[in-house]
């Protein structure tokens, strides 16, 4: 299963209709709030973070993937008690080097986008515990299984997720 | 120096973000007891993402409510009549329960008023849907559909009718954040019911919350109701918490934590109070109900067969049936015994109790059981006035000889009580 690009077309960038680009942030961030409502373990998904992942790994860009990672955990944090800035800091990291390993690797392949995936999460929990513990002080406990549960419940619904979006971008 | 820019332009936007971000975190961390609220420019994010989040939001949550609605008032009615019988039931025995909890109410608030304890009581409640969450483990907050508009005020209390929920945090002018107790940030002064341990309930990293840095104690078991103190000056005292689940070791010390099973099922949450107005003085309806509930065991008195026991003063069948009210939680009581054919001093009640007796005084035996003689001569100093002593105390050997009475009975067996002791009352008025 080869995950680096190898052609041309695997490495062009993607484009979406332009509310796509308006509603999939919106959309992400008001059912992450409104399905967790209802399904306390929706937590385990974070949906924002899917859509910063996609973003950059379409556009490959990574000014704007680090522009809407920024946006994206800013929104995130408002809705939270959190000071604005830390899923900020955490996405924006996240859409610079998820859109530079776009460049490099076939992003179109589902093992691709899953290991992208996985690898994304934890690196958002480390940067979140880091922030947290380091710069803030504020209580945050690293649970190892917890953790990886996490990264592989995001994962697969990730893969469904972009499959999804990418049915929207192939009927432009 | 184009070229710089041109080159590391991806590098150079992503530093300058975070850098900016930093700053800003910078800027909104404050050192502990300053004003917790956000500052303008914070709050004003926060609400044109939560203006963005919480319509659609709400919309969704009414459509829910709507088509929940319309299936349970209209289409799912075949349980309802079962349902209105046993609740009537159910209203009933609350009913007995408010009676036989009503006089003590009183008690405490006279109390109370002696001691100069200042009980708060809630004067006013705002009910609220809870239309999201933010959506990550990290931030235990509800978003709800009720702000400013509202009377909402940030740090005011949110309850359920279970126990409690948390307190707001932010308000904006048609939605409000609120904290949940199992937040980690969150904290509020607890009681144990029973131990009467005081502490502060804040949440751990699982969502779960305990009362940290408690001196270990065997008394406290699984299953110890849980309130709030009053002491954080956020709650009202007595409201429910939940109960102790289990007690874990604090890892930072020799004390431990105890955790405690939310009486208010905070995963999910539909409506909510909040607590906007409270004062020192018993609110008129809760003074009605109170009343009322007085005026309601008289009736029952009257007319409960079982308070009615003949010889019971009307006081004692009022409590009486203030306590047949609360019989659902105690053993049934054994009946009355049957009046004796031939009375004699050993029947229930032929003997005066001991308090209205005097040492030295001999028992007759009357047409109607017993009654106490007239003592010869004065009461030996020894015998004392009082009756736990005279109950304990064997019969002297002087008092035996000095008042020797034809009428005395002496019982066939030798372990016969004193004649001062009283015989056995009759357990009537249960």
């Amino acid at each position: 299963m080869p995950l680096l690009a190898s052609s041309r077309h695997e490495v062009g960038t993607q484009s979406h209709p332009w509310v796509v680009y308006v509603l999939a942030p919106v959309l992400a961030i008001g059912l992450q709030s409104f399905v967790s409502l209802h399904f306390p373990a929706f937590d385990l998904v974070d949906l924002p973070l899917l859509v910063t992942i996609y973003y950059a790994i379409t556009r490959r860009e990574p000014v704007s993937a680090t522009v809407v990672g920024a946006l994206m955990g800013i929104a995130q944090d408002a809705l939270t008690h959190h000071p604005l800035g830390i899923f900020g800091i955490c996405k924006a990291i996240i859409g610079y080097m998820a859109a530079s390993l776009g460049v490099r690797l076939d992003t179109e392949n589902h093992g691709s986008r899953l290991l992208l995936i996985f690898g994304f999460t934890l690196e958002q929990t480390a940067i979140f515990w880091l922030l947290q513990r380091k710069l803030l002080g504020q209580p945050f406990a690293w649970h190892w299984i917890h953790e990886l549960v996490r990264a592989v419940v995001d994962s697969l619904v990730g893969v469904i997720l972009f499959a999804l979006l990418d049915l929207i971008r192939k009927r432009e | 120096m184009e070229s710089f820019f041109t080159r590391y332009r991806n590098a150079l936007v992503l530093i300058t973000v975070l850098l900016a971000q930093v700053i800003g975190l910078a800027v909104q961390v404050r050192r502990p007891g300053t004003n917790p609220g956000d500052k303008q420019g914070v709050r004003l994010i926060r609400s044109w993402v939560i203006g963005v989040v919480a319509p659609p939001e709400r919309l969704l949550h009414w459509t829910g409510l709507s088509i929940r609605g319309v299936w349970s008032d209209y289409i799912d009615l075949v349980h309802v009549r079962r349902q209105n019988r046993r609740l009537r039931a159910q209203l009933g025995q609350v009913r007995l329960e408010e009676d036989s909890l009503a006089e003590d109410a009183r008690q405490a608030v006279r109390l109370q008023a002696l001691l100069g304890f200042q009980e708060k009581y809630i004067y006013k409640t705002v009910a609220a849907q809870v239309i999201g969450t933010s959506g990550t483990e990290q931030s235990h907050v509800l978003l709800i559909d009720k702000g400013a508009g509202s009377g909402l005020k940030p740090d005011m209390p949110v309850i359920t009718p279970d126990g409690i929920v948390g307190k707001i945090r932010d308000v904006f002018a048609h939605t409000s954040q609120v904290l949940e107790i199992s937040d980690e940030t969150s904290g509020a002064g607890v009681i144990l019911v029973n131990t009467r341990i005081e502490g502060v309930l804040t949440g751990n990293t699982w969502g779960q919350p305990q009362i940290v840095n408690v001196s270990p104690d065997d008394r406290i078991k699984a299953g110890e109701p849980v309130i709030t103190s009053g002491g954080d000056g956020i709650f009202p005292r007595g409201l429910a918490v939940g109960t102790v689940d289990r007690i874990a070791p604090n890892p930072e010390g020799t004390l431990v934590n105890v955790l405690v099973k939310p009486a208010a099922n905070l995963s999910a949450l539909e409506e909510v109070l909040v607590i906007t107005s409270t004062g020192s003085q018993m609110p008129v309806p809760m003074q009605q109900d109170l009343t009322q509930a007085v005026r309601t065991a008289d009736i029952l008195a009257s007319r409960l067969p079982s308070a009615n026991t003949p010889g019971t003063p009307p006081a004692q069948a009022s409590g009486a049936a203030s306590a047949s009210a609360s019989a659902n939680t105690l053993p049934p009581a054994p009946p009355p015994p049957p009046p004796p054919i031939h009375p004699d001093r050993y029947s229930a009640g032929g003997v005066p109790p001991a308090s209205d007796l005097t040492p030295g005084q001999q028992i007759t035996s009357t047409a109607g059981g017993t009654a106490p003689m007239q003592a010869p001569g004065p009461a030996p100093a020894s015998a004392g006035t009082s009756t736990a002593a005279s109950k304990k105390r064997a019969p002297s050997p002087h008092t035996r000889g000095t008042s020797p009475s034809p009428t005395r009975q002496t019982p066939p067996h030798s372990g016969n009580p004193p004649a001062t002791e009283p015989a056995p009352q009759p357990q009537g008025g249960r």
